[in-house]
């Protein structure tokens, strides 16, 4: 299913669908009057703007200055040309190192590599010790939001999947109850997992050092614990200088959930004595995506989510609709790069309303983009469509004044002639639930000829 | 000043066919406020529905013959700060008029925008008893910036506002969400239907919620967008282009 098919079935369900605009409503209010608590959020915005733009034109450079500082503090580094080449550099880590099961904190990329679905079949088991992809995991579903993985859940839900898995009273949807029943659960993972995995929100050049954004202190309490410290960090998630968290950190918990900030943000170094950490830096499309103008600045994404809660799209179709690793305004710019065939119906998933572009805390023109990709899907498809026709048969008529007069006289008088039932049949899809605008006696020029020339 | 300009009214395609009044009352507006404004016959559409659906590069002839039409005068003005946006941002370059294409740039505005900048008017004097809800369309607002939009760290503004507060009995009507997009989006109103729908009786319902009686706005296509789905669900609420509502107060 497309877009439109998959966002017609979630508002089906018109009491859920309404429940989930209004859950991502709130949190992109709280965002907006954080931001505005802040006087100098636009500056903020460039600032970090530029900085991206920077690593952007610089990004050889900086990743070679990373892994020279990384090898120095002790980190080992492994390059990743593809999720291939990353699960299998992650697999051989946990073979080396004996282990069967492993902790892992919040990570889009994993998601992006289906890490999970390869270490598995390899024989080994993973706990997502984010709560919300805990709580995804445990549906075998992926997480439908890119902060908040199991936004689209309700606690009686979350009660239901607890009860099933984890013996809670059933019927028992108290918050506190379940999270401290899920606290229990992921205790014993923690203590048990050799190695644990986390994701990367900074890699900064001139340290070496990288840093992880949590809420839940899930990705430290899984590092602590284990002896090897496995992250994955997508190449563009670097900064050049460790003074620049100072711009990133204060927009990024802001512009994600309209916390001032998160309440984990912690550097990696160097390992700790007798322990180790090793870094996979992944390409996996991103060079490919540098080398397309237009499109090359959605790499400055820090993954906050803020797109997804302003977008009125997201809101009112889900995360699912969209059936890509990163859903929402900022994924369907990222993943026709990935897969134009597959994802050819996101760009069109959006008025070009610009609230994406304006929420952005590093300024990335999203639906400028959403625009462009447009343009490109249309070049690819091949096959001449009735969309395409009809759009050079529009053409001719707007260039012709003489066209488009007839056309637009046929037009009104068809309106007027056709009986009801074909004029709001299920094949003119505005009339369905629209009534169409009554037909005047005569146009403007019409008038105008009339009382003017 | 501008009453020896020349000036060109340039009006979206389907204004033409289904809002007349639109269009008169743009022109009387700009006339009583001094204005020499003259329609050429000659124009079509600007493109927008055929660049918007991913097919730019097939506009060519389209945006070629609007800058023909329209290149010799002073100033252009539209009531749709959509089809202006079109024009500054997604024309395809025409070879052999970069330089009328360039300069149309600065010569186009949308007509809440040419009000407020260029003439200059006023809070405008006379009476309008109604509870009036704005419907600011997102390329009016976060493409030619015609008003704060809520995601920024900016002061607040909105020239159509600017414009109808004087008024004397007018209520503006603060909507819960003051800037969620309609739901129109051109050909998304038919390729997105469900969400096109949802997304219209959200803001209809919005302005109902705080008792509008005249829904105005500066784009027709939003309105009859939340016209078509309010005249279906027969709620009552009146739709007027703020062309219309200035037209009629001033004497």
């Amino acid at each position: 299913m497309n877009h439109p098919e998959k966002a017609a079935v979630f508002l089906e369900d018109k009491e859920n669908a309404k429940w989930h605009d209004e859950t991502l409503w709130f949190v992109r209010d709280k965002r907006d009057v954080v931001s505005k608590s802040i006087p100098e959020w636009e500056e903020l915005r460039e600032t970090a703007s530029q900085i991206k733009d920077n690593v952007l034109s610089n990004l050889d450079e900086y990743l070679v200055e990373f892994e020279r500082n990384a090898l120095a503090n002790g980190i080992k580094v492994h390059w990743a040309k593809d999720a291939e080449e990353h699960n299998k550099i992650v697999l051989n880590i946990l073979q080396q190192n004996d282990c069967k099961a492993i902790v892992k904190s919040k990570s889009i990329l994993t998601e992006e590599c289906h890490l999970n679905q390869y270490l598995e079949k390899n024989g080994v088991d993973v706990v997502d010790t984010d709560l919300g992809e805990r709580i995804v995991q445990f549906l075998n579903q992926p997480p439908s939001h890119i902060v908040l993985p199991a936004i689209h859940l309700k606690k009686a839900q979350v009660s239901d999947i607890f009860h099933d898995k984890l013996n809670t009273e059933k019927g028992n949807h108290d918050p506190s109850y379940l999270t401290n029943a899920a606290r229990l659960h992921l205790r014993e993972k923690f203590l048990a997992a050799k190695v644990a995995l986390t994701g990367v929100n900074f890699g900064v050049a001139e340290t070496g050092e990288f840093v992880v954004c949590t809420n839940e202190g899930n990705a430290d309490m899984g590092v602590h614990l284990a002896d090897v410290h496995v992250a994955c960090m997508g190449i563009e998630k670097i900064i050049p200088k460790r003074e620049h968290l100072g711009v990133f950190l204060r927009l990024l918990a802001r512009s994600a959930t309209g916390q001032s900030v998160t309440n984990y943000n912690s550097h990696f170094r160097s390992p700790a004595k007798g322990k180790e950490i090793h870094i996979v830096l992944l390409d996996n499309g991103r060079t490919e995506q540098l080398g397309r103008e237009k499109f090359k600045n959605s790499l400055k994404c820090i993954r906050c989510g803020a797109c997804m809660n302003t977008c009125p799209i997201y809101r009112r179709s889900g995360g699912y609709s969209y059936g890509s690793v990163v859903p929402g305004p900022i994924g369907s710019i990222l993943s026709p790069g990935i897969d134009l065939k597959k994802h050819s119906s996101l760009p069109f998933a959006s008025t070009l309303c610009g609230s994406c572009s304006d929420v952005c805390p590093v300024k990335i023109n999203i639906h400028e983009q959403l625009y462009e990709w447009r343009q490109e899907i249309t070049k690819a498809q091949t096959s001449i469509n009735a969309k395409s026709l009809a759009m050079k048969f529009a053409n001719g008529i707007f260039s012709v004044p003489f066209a488009y007069k007839l056309g637009g006289s046929m037009m009104r008088g068809a309106l007027k002639l056709l009986p009801h039932s074909i004029t709001y049949s299920n094949l003119n899809t505005w009339g369905k639930e629209r009534d169409l605008p009554e037909v005047p006696k005569e146009s403007f020029k019409d008038w105008y000829k009339k009382n003017k020339l | 000043m501008h009453q020896n300009k020349n000036i060109a009214l340039f009006l979206p395609c389907y204004v033409d066919q289904f809002y007349p009044n639109v269009g008169i009352a743009t022109i009387q507006l700009l006339e009583k406020l001094g204005c020499k404004v003259s329609f050429p016959m000659d124009q079509t559409c600007c493109g927008q529905p055929m660049a918007n659906a991913g097919y730019e590069r097939d506009t060519v002839g389209t945006a070629k013959h609007f800058i023909k039409t329209f290149k010799d005068f002073d100033y252009i003005v539209a009531p749709s700060g959509s089809c202006v946006l079109h024009v500054k941002e997604h024309s395809p370059s025409i070879q052999g008029f970069e330089t009328e294409q360039a300069a149309m740039h600065h010569k186009i505005f949308e007509l809440t925008e040419f009000l407020v900048d260029v003439l200059r008017v006023g809070p405008i004097k006379g009476s309008y008893p109604h509870k009036v809800g704005f419907h600011s369309s997102c390329h009016g607002q976060r493409g030619l910036r015609l008003s704060a939009s809520s995601e920024l760290n900016e002061p607040p503004f909105n020239k159509a506002k600017q414009l109808l507060e004087g008024l004397e009995g007018l209520e503006w009507v603060e909507l819960d969400r003051k800037d969620e997009c309609c739901g129109f989006g051109g050909t998304f109103a038919v390729t997105e239907e469900a969400l096109s729908i949802q997304m219209g009786k959200d803001r209809l319902a919005d302005h109902q919620k705080n008792n509008v009686e005249i829904l105005a706005g500066g784009d027709m296509s939003c309105l009859m967008h939340m016209q078509g789905i309010s005249s279906r669900n027969n709620n009552g609420v009146k739709f007027k282009h703020i062309a219309e509502i200035l037209n009629e107060v001033i004497r």
